[in-house]
């Protein structure tokens, strides 16, 4: 009998071009991704060494990272953001390969645009010079970040040259209490095994309550794995996943449609397929989660305290909590369900999904954003802003005191003129806390869609649970 | 690819654990469609103040840390962003070299793609060099990836492991393309293959 596999066993055995005695494997890549921040310096190289692009049509192109969120009908102000977006159209026309403009209604996050276009599969292999690629494992492929030598080596060469990385399962048993997310599993799940827990490691994530999510929230629980250290996270296909791809303009078509969904069907995990390392949670014990300091792993439920570095006995970690709580300027045993906030942001591609938005509406409506607090939301996509926009749910955000912008990566990175100003203090639904990441001196907190809409009504952190109830 | 064969210079210590890429070259220089220049921006935030003036106390203001060649730093260095402008801003900078108890992934793919030699060692190991790094009159070393060995201020050496075929790309400069084409009848057995099986992959 053959040995029994996993998702990602499955996935990887079937992309192998070819494998060195020390395991070093040539992997196929199917699909590939790409924006307008990673790609230009791989496009110059091809072109410096006079090579071609292998297969255009398996590249989506779009501008995400570096593009302004209002008035983008007047261009770009910015000289270096045009540049970069004009080297990215330059790009995709001189090598043949399919872009998404900024002003087509599709354009958006990388991470929400592939799955939305049906240009995400389950059984491929998928990448993007983008750390958050691992959201796309949520549709049962194979997806991770990679850096723009490697985007370069896949535009050349169609494949990638890498180690084979170790099965982890991570097991969400129970069900999520009411006002519970996707987003609070991955954060408590990042908070159990520590930012460097997944290295070296593909994450497969399963369980009753993973099964329970929608698409949109189990792109955010695999779109956070990287916080985890692990380049890629899957969940196995299921009929949500078919119900979702069906119909999307690049998913499989006519006869194609059952002969892809045989196959699709063979991918979950065998029954006593190994893993090398697991950890499991209760849903029923994960509450609504916070982040305290300048790593994803620094979280604590909202009824949780600000941590005391005292109490921790090794030396390295100490100061690293001291240095994180002198810049989140956080004082230790402080409650978290308190500390006042100046700034909302909701979105990105770990929560500017339609599904997110409507958590907000649901708990802004009819209710307005504290006086003192600035608060933003941006879309994942065009089409999430069209949807929005068609459900009334912009107007409930505007009224509600939130500016309601174009989509783009927007204050998840900063790039553009969407940033906190030094010592603002933001409930963000982004994936990254890290010291600056969202302006410089600015202070980041992590938490769910609907949290961030309790804390911007209530202008401090606080229990959604409580608000809704 | 640039060769790396022997290193020899001032090594800096960061004793922080996680450090992350953003830390390393924060967004600002992610604007630009070069991988040079980069050196200018490395650890940015650490390195200057609001007003872009030199931070007196960040150990890369100081002599002779100015010149450094290595890195000595903590646990899973480089997590975060895939951004490839880490490793161009680190060899920018000067420094071919780092060695941690442990790195990101992405990033220690990223690094030995650049000729930027990433060494694991055990944290007791580590925190010897580190010590070597602080002391301003032990602090230059030799690496020498041939016979893989650190070689101390006080001339004693330190063995390193390193994956064979990233060892032969850094010692020759291979160029990872360059490699793979050699192998393309290989790439199209492959597509001829998955296009028989999976069709739609190909519609
Ligand atoms: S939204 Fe943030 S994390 Fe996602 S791709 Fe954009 S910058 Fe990266």
């Amino acid at each position: 009998m053959e040995r029994p596999r996993t998702l990602f066993d499955k996935i990887w055995d079937s992309h192998v071009v070819d494998e060195q005695d020390d395991g070093t494997t040539l992997l196929y890549i199917d699909r590939h991704l790409t924006h307008e921040v990673t790609s230009p310096m791989a496009f110059k190289g091809l072109a410096s060494a006079g090579r071609k692009v292998r297969r255009p049509s398996t590249t989506l192109a779009v501008p995400d990272h570096n593009i302004p969120t209002q008035n983008r009908a007047a261009g770009i102000a910015d000289p270096e953001a045009k540049l970069q977006l004009d080297t990215l159209v330059q790009n995709c026309k001189t090598n043949g390969i399919p872009l998404i403009e900024l002003l087509d209604p599709r354009q958006g996050i990388v991470h929400v645009i592939g799955p939305e276009q049906g240009f995400t599969q389950p059984g491929i292999t998928l990448v993007c010079g983008d750390s958050h690629t691992a959201t796309h494992g949520a549709f049962g492929a194979l997806a991770f970040g990679i850096g723009t030598s490697e985007v370069e080596h896949v535009f050349a060469t169609q494949t990638l040259i890498q180690k084979r990385p170790k099965n982890m399962r991570v097991t969400i048993a129970g069900d999520l209490p009411v006002g519970v997310t996707a987003k609070d599993m991955i954060l408590a799940i990042i908070g159990t095994m520590g930012t460097a827990g997944g290295t070296g490691h593909a994450i497969e994530y399963v369980g009753p309550a993973l099964r329970a999510l929608s698409m949109e929230g189990r792109m955010t629980v695999c779109n956070m794995t990287i916080e985890g250290g692990a380049r890629a996270g899957l969940i196995a296909p299921d009929q949500t996943t078919f119900d979702y791809l069906e119909g999307r303009p690049m998913a499989p078509k006519g006869e194609m449609w059952p002969r892809a969904l045989e196959y699709w069907r063979t991918l979950p995990s065998d029954a006593d397929a190994a893993y090398d390392k697991e950890i499991t949670l209760n849903g029923r014990d994960i509450p609504p989660q916070v982040t305290w300091g300048t790593s994803p792993q620094d979280v604590v439920p909202i009824d949780g305290r600000v941590p005391d570095p005292s109490t921790e006995p090794d030396s390295k970690r100490r100061q690293a909590i001291e240095s994180a709580l002198d810049y989140m300027d956080l004082k230790p045993n402080t409650p978290i369900d308190g500390i006042k906030i100046d700034r909302v942001f909701i979105g990105s591609c770990t929560n500017g999904r339609i599904e997110d938005l409507r958590a907000v509406a649901q708990i802004v409506k009819q209710k307005k954003v504290a006086s003192h607090v600035d608060a933003m939301v941006v879309p994942g996509s065009g089409l999430v802003k069209q949807q929005a926009e068609q459900e009334g749910l912009d107007r409930i955000f505007t009224a509600a005191g939130f500016d309601w912008r174009e989509p783009g990566c927007s204050m998840c990175i900063a790039m553009n003129d969407d940033k906190l100003q030094p010592g603002e203090r933001c409930a963000s639904t982004s994936n990254r806390n890290f010291a600056g990441r969202q302006g410089r001196g600015g202070r980041t907190h992590l938490v769910s869609p609907a949290m961030a809409a309790a804390a911007a009504v209530a202008g401090h952190l606080t229990d959604v649970r409580e608000l809704a109830s | 690819m640039e060769i790396f064969d022997r290193l020899s210079g001032v090594a800096v210590p960061l004793p922080m654990i996680n450090l992350d890429t953003d830390q390393v070259i924060p967004k600002q220089y992610l604007k630009s469609i070069e991988r040079t220049g980069l050196g200018k921006g490395l650890f940015h935030d650490l390195r200057y103040d609001m007003e872009d003036g030199e931070r007196p106390d960040f150990v890369l203001n100081r002599e002779p840390y100015r010149k450094s060649k290595i890195l000595i730093t903590g646990e899973n260095f480089g997590c975060g962003s895939s951004r490839e402008h880490a490793p161009w801003a680190l060899a920018d900078f000067g420094i071919r070299c780092v060695v941690a108890p442990s790195f990101a992934d992405i990033f220690f793919n990223n690094s030995m793609k650049n000729g930027v030699l990433l060494i694991v060692m055990p944290q007791e190991q580590v925190d010897i060099l580190m010590a070597d790094a602080e002391n301003p009159d032990n602090c230059v070393m030799t690496v020498d990836l041939e016979t893989q060995t650190i070689t101390r201020a006080d001339g004693s050496a330190m063995a390193f492991e390193i994956e064979p075929f990233r060892k032969a790309r850094l010692l020759n400069g291979l160029d990872d393309i360059g490699l793979t084409l050699q192998k393309v009848h290989r790439i199209e057995a492959f597509e001829a293959r998955q296009k028989a099986d999976r069709p739609w992959l190909y519609a």
